[in-house]
């Protein structure tokens, strides 16, 4: 017998997985802009920086400020003369990855948390859950301050703040859908066959919740740079990086808007709004490929 | 008197990949206190056929062709308005899964006065009246009329949904595996129940079942369906004793008979074909163990044995010719 | 294939006596405030039989007659609250972790819905290889593609390698059973729990998978509790019968005895509704009034006196007997 060496099917499975996963994405209009949007700001974030000359950013190489844009500074100057064109393009990549580092650690705890929590139940549910509560009650954006500023001011912090604010919903989805996988026949099937506690959670309820992670993930990377905006915003950022925040931060603080600056504040803060929409956009058309219930019929 | 008539019923699912051909060219005919058993497999097109007879279907469903006369008037065509004052009043269903069709939130005898309110435009106290007389029929004690859904019992439940099927004297009603998820011995309960109740209101009865046993306990008449289409259909005892089609003579060998010899009869190869792309000529071919040539190439029309005994079969004709 | 005949060697795999299963009665708020006591769920209430190995016994009853929750039970898959399990000597439900981990190489189960009992996201491959990775079965990769691919021509699944990546639901109802019996196979078990394998397949298939699993019995040696509620099916596929009624045994013996002559009244109404293909009239069969009552109040006496066509005074306040009525029949009731 001829027998497939299950290393090269696994490959085969994972393109077919695909496949038939872009298959209905691709139909979502919704879906297919915020792609869009994204992969846009992704390459703008990965390349950008070498396209821009970096002396633009420097205060040296100022020759107007406060200056509506040209056909040299295609956004204009701010307010030491940098240019907010080179800023835009730079901010990108920290403000990309403030967002997703730290939508990585909140996934991580979220649904570590809501597995185990769902799978033991009783006592080990009772008390991670009320520990959750404590997360989602407490608000988030004064708790972030307060995390921030005993902290400091590096990206470190940023996106360990961000991580650590943000889990707590996850953790409630990823439990409830624990609770309704861990009763299924199969995962019954699992321990008779002599698995133990963590290959279930691994192999039988982690993959099953695997959809609602990845819904859930694009939506906590929208907040999750929202917040990296807001914290900037708010003077808790790092003031060595340029970042969409910061630069936000500076024309709000330096009276961009008094002066009439709109090329200073306009393209950061639209930036923002564009990547989150593009997550959120993302998000709700994941939910509804990967939720078959929400799956519209074919007409 | 004949109370429904169905000619060359064919029913589609459009899905982007094509369409569905679930059910084609079905003809049944139903008389007045008679039961008919569609029989079929899972994904036999019973359950459709049955129910495009008042278009309860998911939206991408199609009625193709076919007419559909109720006691005499042509009812195929009829807007959503009519057909609404067709289900029920005079077509009524009972579905497989009972707990599903009521609300678990109100009482289960409100659910029934609710219902007979609407439709048939009766006061609060008339309601409550017939709803109390429908429970007797139904063997259920009327004080349960106060009760929920969830106090009841899966017979119990099934038994709620057939009082509320004949709440409005239907003259056909159409059980979707009414007894399915049910123990064999509430099984028997109900099927006694709709079997008197048939008798007593001289309903016609229309029984889906994928269990030869239900149709040979209730029905006077069977229609056994394969992939889409009737292949064989005749008064029950007929069809069970001289089985015309190799599908069904399949069929009832492989129900286990304990006043017949302890084996185990071989199962039939292979699975029902897809029916987005049905196999051509005999829909059965590619399972049949007395394939012959035209089989694969032709449709084979149907064959009256007897009276009113058809099948559908190449065999049948070379046979008849011989 | 021929009938299934008793076979008759005493090498007996399972005994298993007084097996009790309770659990406490999931009761509201308020309720638990009023009565101290907590209602017990009496699911498995004193079950006793024994298995011989490459015998087939099928545990027969109506919904709510315990027989899934004894079969879960023997497997320690529900944790008993009583009783003994003897597994080839050895009391199971005193097995510890690790103990109980092997135990499960030799004890497989086969669960009713093939839909639903196999993980929608692994594959063929992962799926009958799964058991050997958790138990470190194999040591190299081509020795468990071996046996993978041994399992699924054992569970009369042609092609193996073809359908290593496909995923269950690109199976039809039949291929899904026989996968789950080659993920118990590939475990080369002595004893299967079989939960109603077939109940949820169309009749065509149904003969195709039953033969299968008696083959294995045959060639394998392999030792089946085969549960059901369709009283044909027990008989044309068992050795014995034992029909459960509310957490108890009332009848075991032979499948010819017991669907043939049947002792207990239960027994005989049961089989006096077994479905028949054939055109009948439903006038000569002992329907039973009502339903199996809920096993949190079991009756006094004899459990069955309610619904009993024959009960009489006695059997209201006491209990019978489960005893040997002739040799290899046993039966629970006042008047046999």
């Amino acid at each position: 017998m001829n027998l497939p060496a299950y290393n090269k099917s696994a490959l085969v499975v994972w393109k077919k997985n695909l496949k038939s996963f872009w298959l209905i994405y691709s139909q979502n209009i919704m879906g297919l802009l915020g792609l869009g949007i994204l992969t846009f700001f992704a390459l703008m974030a990965i390349f950008g920086p070498y396209l821009v000359s970096i002396t633009t950013l420097t205060i040296d190489g100022v020759t107007q400020v406060m200056h509506p844009p040209t056909s040299n500074y295609w956004l204009g100057t701010d307010d030491l003369g940098k240019d907010v064109f080179a800023g835009v393009i730079i901010g990108s990549r920290v403000s990309l990855l403030v967002g997703l580092a730290a939508t990585a650690i909140s996934m991580t705890i979220g649904t570590s948390i809501g597995i185990i929590s769902g799978f033991y139940g009783k006592f080990t549910d009772t008390l991670l859950m009320r520990f959750t509560d404590v997360f989602l009650v407490i608000p988030w954006l004064p708790l972030m301050l307060v995390m921030a500023a005993l902290l400091g001011p590096s990206l470190g912090n940023i996106i360990f703040v961000i991580g650590i604010t943000s889990w707590a919903g996850t953790a409630r989805i990823i439990r409830s859908q624990t609770l309704s996988i861990k009763e299924r026949p199969y995962v019954e099937r699992a321990r008779a066959i002599g698995s133990g506690d963590g290959h279930i959670m691994i192999y039988h309820i982690l993959p099953n919740v695997f959809p609602l992670i990845f819904a859930n993930t694009v939506l906590v990377a929208a907040i999750a740079i929202l917040s990296e905006t807001t914290l900037s915003f708010l003077g808790m950022g790092d003031p060595t990086q340029v970042t969409w925040g910061m630069m936000l931060h500076f024309a709000f603080s330096m009276g961009a808007v008094s002066f009439g600056a709109w090329w200073w504040l306009l393209p950061p803060g639209i930036c923002v709004v564009l990547v989150v929409l593009s997550f959120t956009f993302i998000g709700y058309a994941l939910d509804e490929v990967l939720n078959p219930k929400l799956r519209r019929r074919d007409q | 008197m004949r109370l429904l008539e169905v000619n060359n019923l064919t029913t589609y699912y459009k899905l982007k990949e094509g369409y569905v051909r679930a059910c084609e060219n079905i003809s049944l005919n139903l008389d007045k206190g008679e039961a008919l058993g569609l029989v079929g497999e899972s994904a036999s097109g019973k359950t459709t056929a049955a129910l495009s007879l008042v278009k309860l279907l998911p939206e991408n469903a199609h009625v193709m062709d076919g007419s559909i006369r109720l006691g005499g008037r042509e009812i195929s065509g009829a807007t959503e308005e009519e057909l609404r004052t067709i289900r029920w009043k005079e077509i009524s269903i009972i579905f497989q899964g009972a707990m599903n069709a009521l609300n678990p939130v109100r009482r289960v005898g409100d659910q029934i006065v609710e219902a007979l309110r609407i439709h048939e435009k009766m006061s609060e106290k008339e309601a409550c009246r017939r709803t109390a007389e429908l429970f007797d029929k139904v063997e259920i004690d009327q004080e349960r009329v106060r009760e929920y859904p969830h106090e009841f019992s899966g017979g119990m439940r099934q038994r709620v949904m057939i009082a509320m099927a004949i709440a409005c004297n239907p003259k056909v009603v159409i059980g979707d595996e009414p007894t399915t998820a049910l123990d064999v011995m509430v099984q028997a309960q109900v099927l006694q129940l709709l079997e008197e109740l048939r008798r007593e209101w001289q309903m016609g009865m229309i029984l889906i079942t994928h269990d030869l046993s239900v149709v040979g306990e209730t029905c006077d008449r069977v229609a056994v369906m394969y992939a889409g289409k009737i292949v064989e259909a005749g008064p029950t005892e007929k069809v069970f004793e001289q089985p015309a089609h190799p599908y069904t003579r399949a069929l009832i060998s492989a129900f286990p008979n304990i006043e017949g010899e302890r084996y185990l009869a071989s199962s039939i190869p292979g699975n029902p074909p897809n029916l987005l792309n049905p196999p051509s000529g005999c829909r059965f071919h590619e399972r049949c163990q007395e394939v012959i040539a035209p089989c694969k190439t032709d449709d084979p029309a149907s064959t009256e044995l007897s009276s009113g005994h058809l099948a559908s079969c190449h065999l049948l004709k070379r046979k008849v010719k011989l | 294939m021929g009938p299934v005949n008793y076979p008759g060697n005493n090498n007996e795999l399972i005994k298993i006596s007084g097996l009790e299963v309770h659990f406490a009665a999931r009761t509201g708020f308020i309720s638990s405030l009023i009565s101290k006591n907590s209602s017990l769920v009496r699911a498995v209430d004193g079950v006793d039989f024994n298995l011989r190995r490459g015998e087939i016994l099928c545990l027969a009853g109506e919904s709510g007659s315990g027989k899934t929750t004894t079969g879960k039970a023997i497997l320690r898959l529900v944790e008993p609250t009583g009783g003994e399990v003897i597994f080839d000597g050895e009391n199971v439900l005193q097995f510890n972790r690790s103990r109980l981990r092997k135990f499960r190489q030799d004890a497989q189960i086969i669960f009713q819905d093939p839909y639903e009992s196999l993980n929608p996201r692994q594959t063929v491959f992962s799926t009958v290889a799964e058991p050997l990775e958790v138990n470190h079965l194999c040591s190299s990769m081509e020795e468990k593609e071996e046996r993978v691919a041994e399992a699924l021509k054992d569970a009369g699944l042609s092609n193996p390698g073809e359908i290593f990546i496909r995923y269950p639901h690109e199976l039809s109802g039949g291929q899904r059973q026989r996968l789950a019996i080659a993920s118990a196979l590939v475990l080369k078990p002595d004893f299967i729990v079989a939960d109603e394998p077939v109940s949820m397949l169309d009749l065509s298939i149904r003969a195709g998978i039953l033969k299968l699993m008696v083959d294995l019995r045959d060639k394998k040696g392999i030792c089946y509790l085969f549960i059901t509620h369709d009283l044909s099916l027990a008989w044309l596929v068992s050795d014995r019968i034992a029909i459960m009624y509310l957490g108890k045994i009332v009848e075991l013996g032979t499948a010819d005895a017991v669907i043939k002559s049947p002792l207990h009244p239960y027994t005989r109404a049961l089989v006096s509704v077994i479905p028949v293909p054939k055109k009948i009239s439903l006038a000569g069969r002992t329907l039973l009034k009502g339903e199996t009552p809920d096993p949190v109040n079991i009756p006094p006496g004899c459990r069955f006196h309610p619904r009993c066509p024959e009960a009489a005074e006695r059997c209201r306040d006491e209990e019978p007997l489960y005893r040997e009525v002739s040799p290899n029949h046993f039966g629970a009731c006042h008047f046999i």
